[in-house]
């Protein structure tokens, strides 16, 4: 669930709010983001991705309001880190999207598991003629 | 109550994921004037942006064999000839995109088009939607669809969520793509994927197919919502205790973790994941890896709890029925794309997945946008003609107005829909249960719901969670045999007589009807 907005990072410029798909954002009197309903949050992640000052922290729980405090999320060394994995933004330079290598990992996995049921006939053939 | 936004036309695409989004671009191609509307933010909303989709992409010379693989593991249900279609422009559309999204290289330096990262392919389909000419409007969700004298479309209304003001856009023809619903369950980004568009659908005449095929599941992090599911294809499970269990990885995992789950906690371990997999993977999927980064679990090295999400018809197949070659339903002029619509004809009975679901997403996308264009282009948004409105539950109430339970119906079906007993393992008097408890709840909401703005919304989205699980649960309940996804306990095993999809329609009462199985082809028979 969205946890926090770090106003000293804010720049209000209401990307965040546009963007989230289930309209929990709002831009507050203050000019900045603020969550206006927590509740409706689906902890989809994408508002950090559309955050170009990287102010916005997101909390993997979805069941719960864990109470991150701004200084706690600072601390975290996570705030701006999965818009950077994405390369998104001003990350585009030097971290590239590899996300194409999915088909070989599946296959990998694939693989993995003929190998294991092989080893394990194999044990049973053991077992059973011993 | 603020004015009412009044708008005309030639194509309204209701929905901005995936398949509006194609749709849009479609229509625009097309040279019609274009308005996409989108619960949420097209380029966030739907199941795609949070995901990463592959899709179906078959060189020519091989797609023969694909598709006589998949037409014997679609169980009688799939059609060959709808499926040789999505492969075909599924080659010739994704290089069109390359001006909006950054196709990755290999190796060896050749394209990869197969698989696109969700939130930068729907970011760059929202810049093709765009630049083709479609207007989008975000936060405007639909509640209904308008309908002529004729029975033809005319039309939604809808409200815009800031400042809470009713629309009503007026067209010569709409494309329904409001995806599908995963039952109010966790799965990532499903939240506002709640069968609206099944409803609506239903609403103004249009019927449903699949509708039993809802028990695909994928497994998460407890807690979280992460079912991004490829790493545990290397997974070892095990239970409280810590005992390993006996579970190959494969395609038919989820009623073995399922029954794990219903004897307690269960538990996974991904140590098998190969290192330079480990290594690449913030980069594969950079959500999957986060959830344990920000609670400091060690993902490969240390054991951590699983649940199991519900995908609903997501994953799942049944939607509106496609009742012609350009995605037509059976209502003129109303046509549906993507999880909107049943995916059985390229499908069958299992599901499509990633990549079969996003090629359909994609193709019916452009054959119900371009047709939608075609049919608008040739009458006009006909905005001055008498519209009526369709919509019923939640807007017209059959009796006197009341406080109705919404959270309490969201909360029912989530129940219903997703509980491993009562959804994976089926049997016919759990069934009949459920679908007697859904309809004591959609007597409620339609009798005595009505509600403005936010609530109106809310209210309208319990209705179509409602409508969904009914015609889910009587649609397995007379299909009494386990084919593909669908399990029945107490039917285990196909039966032959049942090789056929099976469609539904009914909103005060539910019914569900068999098509007739079709005739074995005497030229495929000769040659098998």
């Amino acid at each position: 669930m969205i946890e926090v907005v770090i106003e000293d990072r804010c720049s209000g410029c209401g990307d965040c709010v546009e963007a989230c798909p289930s309209d929990v954002l709002a831009l507050g009197e203050g000019g900045k983001a603020v969550i206006a309903a927590q509740a409706d949050c689906q902890t989809c992640l994408l508002c950090e991705l559309y955050c170009p000052a990287d102010a916005l922290f997101v909390w993997p729980e979805t069941e719960r309001v864990a109470g991150v405090t701004a200084q706690q999320a600072l601390a975290s060394g996570q705030l701006g880190a999965f818009r950077r994995d994405h390369g998104w933004g001003e990350h585009a330079a030097n971290r590239t999207n590899q996300h194409w290598r999915m088909g070989a990992i599946f296959e990998r996995a694939r693989l993995q598991a003929i190998e294991l049921a092989a080893a394990k006939a194999a044990r049973t053939e053991e077992g059973s003629s011993t | 109550m603020s004015e009412v936004l009044t708008l005309a036309t030639e194509v309204l695409v209701i929905g901005g994921g995936l398949a509006g989004a194609w749709a849009a671009v479609a229509a625009a191609r097309e040279g019609a004037d274009v308005v996409l509307v989108d619960k949420g933010h097209c380029g966030t909303s739907g199941v795609t942006a949070t995901a990463g989709p592959g899709h179906w992409w078959v060189p020519p010379d091989r797609r023969e064999t694909a598709v006589a693989d998949r037409l014997q593991r679609s169980l009688g249900l799939g059609d060959p000839d709808w499926m040789g279609r999505i492969l075909d422009l599924t080659w010739t559309s994704l290089p069109g995109l390359a001006d909006h999204y950054a196709f990755s290289t290999d190796d060896r330096g050749e394209i990869q088009h197969r698989a696109l990262r969700g939130p930068e392919y729907m970011r760059a389909m929202r810049a093709y939607a765009v630049a083709a000419g479609a207007r989008i409007l975000d936060h405007h969700p639909a509640l209904q669809l308008l309908r002529h004298g004729d029975g033809s479309i005319a039309g939604a209304s809808g409200i815009a969520l800031r400042g809470e003001r009713p629309w009503t856009i007026r067209a010569g023809a709409v494309v329904l793509a409001a995806g599908g619903t995963a039952f109010a369950s966790r799965l990532l980004g499903s939240a506002t994927n709640t069968g609206d568009g099944l409803l609506m659908g239903a609403e103004a005449g249009a019927d449903l197919s699949g509708m039993e095929f809802t028990n695909y599941y994928t497994p998460a992090l407890a807690g979280t919502n992460m079912a991004r599911s490829m790493a545990y294809s290397f997974a070892r499970w095990f239970d409280a205790d810590d005992r390993e269990l006996d579970i190959p990885n494969g395609p038919d995992v989820t009623p073995h973790l399922a029954r794990a789950l219903l004897k307690g906690p269960l538990f996974c371990r991904l140590d098998r994941v190969p290192d330079d997999i480990r290594a690449v993977m913030p980069q594969v999927q950079p959500n999957f890896v986060l959830p344990f980064a920000r609670l400091g679990i060690d993902a490969y090295g240390e054991r951590f709890e699983v649940v199991l999400h519900a995908e609903g018809t997501v994953r799942g197949i049944g939607g509106l029925r496609v009742d012609d070659q350009d995605c037509q339903t059976a209502v003129p002029g109303l046509y549906v794309a993507g999880d909107n619509a049943s995916r059985e004809l390229v499908t069958g009975a299992i599901s499509g997945g990633g990549a079969v679901n996003s090629s359909w997403a994609l193709s019916s996308g452009q054959w119900a946008g371009a047709a939608a264009a075609r049919r608008a282009r040739s009458t006009g948004a006909r905005a001055t003609d008498l519209a009526i409105t369709t919509g019923r539950a939640g807007l017209i109430p059959r009796r006197d107005v009341r406080p109705v339970d919404t959270a309490g119906a969201v909360q029912a079906v989530r129940e219903e829909l997703n509980a491993y007993d009562k959804n994976i393992f089926r049997q016919g008097e759990a069934l009949e249960a459920s679908l007697a408890r859904l309809d004591g709840i959609w007597k409620e909401l339609a009798d005595h719901g009505r509600a403005e703005g936010r609530a109106g919304l809310r209210l309208r989205e319990a209705a179509a969670l409602v409508a969904a699980g009914r015609w889910s649960k009587a649609a397995a309940l007379a299909r009494r045999e386990s084919r593909g996804m669908h399990r029945r306990e107490d039917a285990p095993g196909l039966d032959p007589r049942l090789s056929c999809r099976q469609r539904a329609q009914g909103l005060d009462r539910v019914f569900t009807r068999f098509e007739p199985a079709p005739a074995p082809d005497p030229l495929r028979a000769e040659v098998a």
